[in-house]
């Protein structure tokens, strides 16, 4: 096949290029400021292309244009959630986290809390967020190419695995930063290219577009409407919530703030982040509707049921073929693979280093470790989840993993979010607080996703769901706030006022900056 | 711990702006939810007869929106109140 050998030689490209990268970052990754945060010496606007690499998933790009071409309307929901997350970020923890933190953002939530409690919290949140991420990644990266490039299942997650684990253990954040930048870079012309594909033959109006896919679609002007994927307001609502702070608790993203010399270049960032995301989204919503218009009468495209060939998913990449023609497919395809690579490899990155940083030097041995013992200890860490990684993305083959990342979300944005917001917001916060708060709210948020519909009935296969919505997070949110909150006012003991009395110092740094 | 009055004028100002501009973002997001939630026919009205819905305006005008926001934000903080910061 034709494409196959364009996209090989594309990866394969892709893998040269990034691999020659690593060689060299890896002879800087001899301290901790270059292996976690590339030497600080990453620029505003690289930084935000990095950001952009690690947040535009195959699942945004795939996921979101094959739900557009499913379901129309609802697609735009979900693309909004995942962006509106990004000003917050800007206006509320971007350059604090950068004036405040060093490397993980458990070092900003333990300024003036006790060290080993909060991080026993933040890197067992990280972990678990991690690592759900990571399964679905590895998961759909292995269907994926085993469709696009005909190669064995267990080979793709192989491939993916030892990738990762190379540009992650050698080249640490310098090597993971230009990983992102050039995949975003891919991602970003590529889908371009293919939404002026699309336009072009609509005079590039949107409206046409839209006229041309309500009448092909069998569901005609109900794509245009919203309600068959959220259909209550509660669930609006959850959906809602879980996106916005979710992203603002992801601790592969947050830990991108620390890449930037100062607050100046954080904010540059967030606001690249924010636009490059936005102008991707667009261009997903076109490329849906393009698919719904370009491949729905064309058989070549459906199995005999009558569905897309590989599932929903596809349609992005079919579409590349449709209206781009061989060579176009073949770039398509190896953009899909460069960004699974991208994205596993910055959380196998904020894995190791909760592992690393906070669980070996601060939990186990209370911060005195030298640098060379730490990063050591780093970089096994990253072997050790990129391994873990390649086997539970094999045990999962086939099954269905689209709950893992809202799991990932529903933890992030209730147990990192609320205490990193509350450690630089509210001065009563106490190390107690933070910690039992925190862990009811993690054990919270887990036992209503088990009890709810996507694992209780899914999975389980029980008839009714114990806890009757998809999205837990209206409620796992609130909960951590609350519980936070009352166990931080009830705490009396000597080590909660020293809590308090360390914050307005702390504000000061927070907003002022280093000096 | 003493803070300089213009360090705290300061930190007043930009948690004033900072809590200001997420507000916005906040209120638009979710007023959008919330019509999909409890009201979506506002959302399926279609401008001058063709597929474009309102819905459809909303969402778009979100995005751009978000990025707008964060452009000014990153343009006060950046040229004016930066300097401000840098004279306490």
């Amino acid at each position: 096949m034709e494409s196959n050998f364009f996209a090989s030689i594309i990866f394969l490209g892709f893998v040269f290029i990034t691999l020659a990268i690593t060689y060299f970052a890896s002879k800087k990754t001899n301290t901790k400021e270059n292996y976690y945060a590339a030497g600080e010496k990453v620029s505003g606007f690289q930084n935000g292309l990095a950001i952009a690499g690690d947040y535009m998933s195959a699942a945004s790009f795939l996921g979101i244009s094959g739900l557009v071409y499913l379901s129309g309307f609802d697609g735009l929901i979900y693309s909004i959630g995942f962006l509106v997350g990004w000003p917050i970020i800007l206006f509320l923890i971007a350059e604090k986290l950068k004036n405040l933190g060093k490397f993980t953002f458990a070092d900003v939530t333990t300024i003036r809390l006790k060290q080993s409690k909060v991080r026993i919290l933040s890197s067992i949140a990280t972990l678990i967020t991690v690592l759900f991420y990571l399964i679905a990644q590895m998961v759909g990266a292995g269907s994926l190419i085993q469709i696009l490039f005909d190669l064995p299942y267990e080979l793709a997650i192989w491939i993916v695995g030892i990738l990762m684990i190379i540009y992650v253990s050698f080249g640490g954040m310098i090597a993971t930063t230009w990983v992102q930048i050039i995949k975003a870079f891919l991602l970003i012309f590529g889908a371009t290219f293919l939404s002026y594909l699309v336009l072009k033959d609509f005079s590039f109006s949107l409206t046409n577009l839209l006229d041309e896919a309500v009448k092909i679609h069998d569901s005609g002007t109900s794509i245009l409407f919203p309600g068959k994927l959220i259909n209550d307001p509660v669930s609006a609502i959850s959906l809602g919530i879980a996106l916005i702070f979710g992203t603002a608790g992801l601790p592969h993203i947050l830990m991108r703030f620390f890449t930037v010399p100062d607050a100046k270049s954080a904010r540059v960032s967030a606001f690249y982040a924010t636009s490059l995301i936005g102008y991707f989204y667009i261009l997903t919503f076109i490329i849906g509707f393009g698919a719904i218009v370009f491949l729905s009468k064309n058989s070549i495209y459906f199995n005999e049921q009558g569905t897309l060939i590989g599932s929903n998913n596809m349609a992005a990449i079919h579409l590349s073929h449709a209206v781009g023609g061989d060579i176009f497919l073949g770039f398509i395809s190896a953009v899909a693979f460069a960004t699974i690579l991208a994205v596993v490899s910055g959380l196998t990155l904020a894995g190791a280093s909760a592992v690393g940083r906070d669980l070996y030097v601060y939990v186990f041995n209370k911060g005195n470790v030298n640098e060379k013992k730490e990063i050591r200890v780093s970089k096994l860490s990253s072997v050790l989840i990129g391994i873990i990684a390649i086997f539970l993305g094999i045990m999962f083959e086939g099954q269905n993993v689209a709950f893992m990342v809202g799991l990932a979300f529903a933890i992030a944005a209730s147990t990192n979010f609320p205490v990193l917001f509350l450690s630089i917001n509210w001065k009563y916060l106490t190390t107690n607080g933070a910690y039992y708060g925190g862990m009811l709210g993690l054990i919270f948020t887990v036992l209503l996703v088990i009890l709810g519909p996507t694992i209780w009935v899914d999975i389980f296969q029980f008839h009714n769901p114990v806890f009757p919505y998809k999205y837990p997070a209206l409620f796992s949110v609130t909960f951590s706030f609350f519980s936070i909150m009352v166990i931080s006012k009830i705490d009396k003991n000597n080590n909660s006022k020293d809590n308090i009395n360390k914050f307005s110092k702390m504000i000061n740094k927070a907003y002022l900056g280093k000096k | 711990m003493d803070i300089p009055s213009k360090s705290r004028k300061y930190i007043a100002i930009k948690k004033k702006i900072s809590l200001l501009f997420s507000l916005i973002v906040i209120l638009i997001y979710f007023s959008f939810i919330l019509l999909i939630g409890f009201n979506p026919s506002i959302l399926i009205i279609s401008i001058n007869n063709s597929s474009l819905t309102y819905g459809i305006i909303f969402g778009l005008s979100i995005i751009c929106l978000s990025i707008i926001l964060t452009l000014i934000y990153t343009l006060i903080s950046n040229l004016y109140l930066d300097k401000m910061k840098d004279n306490t």
